[in-house]
């Protein structure tokens, strides 16, 4: 029995890290997970920032989710919407799950600057809102400084914080459903078949729509990968780096005149601060 | 208990370009004046090292915190309005300077056209031009009148620019030469020359050098930063009210600033005087009662309808009878506005993370008038630009249309575009009808118990047409730009209750007829002779321009009506049923 459960684990993990992309040169260790999402790609790193990661490390624990199980399909969750590959490190290279965990745990997560209060209508028309599509350009004078994403009209008393719990334990749900296994258990495109069914509309959720709660992930992995370092995605701005994206400067008034493209190192808040 | 002030000359509502503006001026005119504005106090340090992309544009850090209030929205008279609850379905300022803190700054005059919008399209068109139902009026005041009140913006500002070739007649260059020009606006304004049109550079708040104002305050050069838009600038570089008038104002001891100040009611028990205002200190809980001479509403559109209706001033809209105008000519630019096209470059790869609020191209020839509606279905038009806002990496995420928005094939794209893509849109205008309109929410209610403003507002055919013909006219001048995908954007089948941008007006309109209008031409209201309401809410319907630099100039025209009153009292103007 014991033995069994052991395989069992085994295997989930082997599929965690194929599925994840992270199969060069891990250090499975005692706390596989934590692992993975921290020490491991020292490897890849530079050495002298090692300092810097170390302390990096020591904010990374959960302080949002509770349940070690949400985290974890968070995480793979997010890894499918980027994934490690040619391109460049992948969401959970990059930190975006504890992005996210520390997001959701603060004014974000709360809806504390959002308008809360009753009635909530739950009809019709605010669900199939939320199933329009989202890719549209949403237009107005800031269409081009716009995240790319977002929650089309919020009409639910769930905050964020309580529509990723809710979402993520129905993508296990599902993924139960569909493919008798848990999410994290699932062979990558088996995850993604679970994404694409909250992405086409096809999932509901209570009080919520699917479509909803996955705008909400894929929005929030991309700030995570993208978002300045100091939130705690963006690890070692690998993001920026694979974007080359250099980061808040005091001028681009040499780079904006120039006709080639200019590549610079990026420099994060904290080098601008200082 | 409301603890009752000393009396002062003018009370203002609101500290944007509206507010900034008059206290700016009555206050050099020696004036007691004290402005009060719900937000923090804030001045240029709070936005000195702080380039943040998550922080200020996904987190909205600048904008109103909704929730103690906001507003409820719906298309029809017949459904229940439901509540934009979260910011990303809503852009309005706060904090001291408003919205003219984190504005984009780009700067346009309305042209002699939209002033006087409804005799020149009879004059040209005749009267079956106009559909029924819009309800379209001229603004009381010409293009003519008003140019001396752009000018003094423009000066006070330091705007940065080149005149339109295709603009009305000005009587002063701008103050400073235009921004640089970017490889993208370049091939922006090539192309359009190419077809024959006549491009030329925004012109811009980000200010192209150092500059004294006539006030004497300094702004310095544009770095070109990109952190402008939706952000304070770093260096006092963007032409904003904590830069100019604000501090212009506090030269003067006779001025006061309040901060953490919401104003509840305008003190008002009928007749033709407003006795001051009702404010409560959100620190503290303390009520307030500020009487004066004048008082000024000079808050955002929402803030200066819903204080007029919780007030009860003024005839309120009432669309049954189409009788009545507060609220009426609810108008703004919003889903079907600013649409065009996308290009993807496979061969050409911008500087994109750098660039300004206000750098661009842009061109006037299918803008208001300026070409023949005879044998379109719509009236009005917009300018046609290209803007380098400067992008963060959150927003460089860009892929066509028809690829995959996340997996692996995304990422690829999203990497690939994210300095290889460029957008001209139509800055259209839209008109107003009888059937769009504020009001008070029967239903949801802010801290203090008030009900919320309801924005009733849906498309018609008018704006899905003038949208399609500038969706079309962009797309021809990203073929001849060069791009390999093209992405047209979609005419969006209804208003989507996304408050983007922050351009929406109307509700106290401004007119020559006390029957149609709210305000005189100074912005004075025909009802209460000490009350002047200054902003976008003045706007009849929206051109197809952005509105701050007319929302100023249309300041300083109100200063001046104060001045005046202050001198002679009475109504400045006579209403055209009088005249
Ligand atoms: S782009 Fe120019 S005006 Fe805008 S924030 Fe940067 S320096 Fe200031």
């Amino acid at each position: 029995m014991a033995d069994e459960n052991k395989e069992k684990t085994d295997e989930s993990r082997r599929r965690f890290i194929k599925n994840t992309g992270m199969v060069a040169g891990g250090v499975v260790g005692g706390s596989l997970f934590g692992g993975l999402l921290t020490s491991q790609f020292q490897d890849d790193s530079d050495t002298q920032t090692k300092n810097k990661e170390t302390t990096q490390s020591l904010q990374e624990a959960r302080t949002f989710f509770s349940r070690k199980e949400d985290f974890e399909t968070l995480a793979a969750a997010t890894e499918r919407i980027l994934p490690k590959d040619d391109e460049g490190p992948g969401a959970i290279e990059l930190g975006v799950p504890f992005f996210i965990d520390k997001q959701l745990s603060g004014s974000w997560g709360t809806n504390a600057k959002a308008y809360m209060k009753d009635p909530f209508y739950q009809n019709r028309q605010t669900q199939e809102y939320q199933h329009k599509d989202t890719q549209q350009n949403k237009s107005g004078p800031n269409t081009s400084t716009q995240a790319p994403s977002r929650t089309p009209r919020y009409q639910t008393r769930l905050n964020r914080g309580d529509i990723y719990i809710q979402g993520l334990r129905r993508m296990n749900e599902v993924s139960q459903k569909k493919f008798d296994n848990k999410f994290t258990d699932l062979e990558a495109d088996q995850q993604d078949e679970v994404l694409q069914a909250f992405d086409n509309g096809e999932i509901n959720m209570k009080g919520v729509a699917g479509i909803t709660f996955f705008n909400l992930l894929r929005q929030m992995t991309l700030e995570g990968a993208f978002s300045d370092p100091v939130y705690g995605g963006n690890r070692n701005m690998m993001g920026w780096k694979m974007k080359e994206y250099p980061g808040p400067r005091m001028s681009y008034t040499k780079q904006v005149t120039s006709d080639e493209f200019v590549k610079m190192e990026p420099k994060s808040l904290r080098d601008y601060q200082s | 208990m409301a603890k009752k002030l000393d009396k002062v000359d003018v009370v203002v509502v609101g500290t944007g370009w509206a507010g900034g503006v008059i206290s700016a001026e009555l206050a050099k005119a020696g004036k007691k004046v004290v402005a009060l504005e719900r937000g923090d106090k804030k001045n240029i340090e709070d936005y000195t090292g702080v380039k943040d992309e998550l922080r200020f544009m996904n987190r909205y850090q600048m904008m109103q915190d909704l929730s103690h209030e906001t507003i409820t929205s719906r298309n029809t008279m017949d459904e229940q309005a439901l509540p934009v609850r979260t910011r990303d379905e809503m852009m309005a300022g706060t904090d001291t300077g408003g919205g003219g803190v984190h504005w984009a700054g780009a700067v346009y005059r309305y042209t002699p056209y939209d002033f006087e919008i409804y005799s020149k399209t009879v004059d040209r068109y005749g009267k079956d031009k106009i559909p029924a139902g819009m309800t379209i009026q001229d603004w009381g005041i010409t293009y003519d009148e008003m140019e001396k009140y752009y000018d003094r913006f423009e000066k006070t500002a330091g705007i940065s620019g080149e005149a339109d070739p295709l603009g009305p007649e000005r009587s002063n260059d701008y103050p400073n030469p235009p921004l640089k020009e970017s490889r993208p606006v370049r091939l922006f304004k090539d192309a359009a020359k190419e077809l024959g049109y006549h491009p030329y550079q925004v012109a811009s708040a980000n200010v192209s050098q150092q500059y004294e104002n006539p006030d004497g305050e300094t702004l310095n050069a544009c770095m070109y930063c990109a952190f402008c838009h939706y952000y304070g600038c770093d260096f006092g570089a963007k032409s904003d009210p904590l830069m100019t008038v604000i501090p212009t104002a506090q030269k003067h001891d006779n001025f006061e600033l309040r901060t953490q100040a919401y104003v509840r009611r305008v003190l008002y028990d009928g007749g033709n005087k407003a006795k001051g205002v009702m404010y409560v200190d959100t620190e503290t809980g303390q009520e307030f009662e500020q009487p004066a001479d004048v008082v000024v509403l000079a808050a955002f559109t929402f803030t200066n309808n819903r204080l007029l209706m919780l007030s009860e001033i003024g005839k309120p809209y009432n669309p049954e009878s189409r009788t009545g105008v507060i609220g009426k000519n609810f108008n703004g630019q919003m889903n079907i506005t600013f649409l065009g096209a996308r290009g993807f470059f496979k061969d050409k790869k911008f500087n994109l993370y750098g660039g300004a609020g206000a750098l661009g191209g842009t061109m006037s020839d299918f803008a208001a008038d300026n070409f023949d509606h005879s044998d379109v279905d719509f009236i009005n038009g917009g300018a046609i630009e290209l803007r380098q806002y400067g992008e963060g990496a959150i927003t460089s995420n860009r892929v066509p249309k028809d690829s995959p928005n996340w997996g692996s094939e995304f990422k690829k794209n999203a990497n690939f575009y994210a300095y290889r893509n460029l957008t001209t849109w139509y800055t259209s205008a839209i008109m107003s009808w009888w059937h769009n309109y504020m009001d008070l929410d029967p239903t949801y209610k802010d801290d203090f118990g008030d009900p919320l403003l309801r924005v009733t507002n849906k498309y018609t055919d008018q704006d899905r047409n003038i949208a399609k013909f500038g969706i079309d006219k962009c797309t021809e001048i990203m073929e001849k730009m060069g791009a390999d995908i093209i992405d047209k954007d979609e005419i969006p089948e209804e208003f989507d209750h996304i408050y983007q941008g922050g351009h929406y007006a109307g509700g106290v309109i401004m007119g020559d007829d006390p029957e149609t209008s709210a305000v005189n031409n100074y912005l004075q209201m025909w009802d209460v002779d000490n009350l002047f309401v200054v902003g976008g809410s003045a706007f009849p319907h929206f051109p197809g321009h952005h509105p701050t630099v007319t929302i100023g100039s249309l300041a300083y025209r109100a200063a001046e009506g104060i001045e005046k009153y202050l001198k002679n009292g009475g109504q400045l103007v006579k209403g055209k049923q009088e005249a």
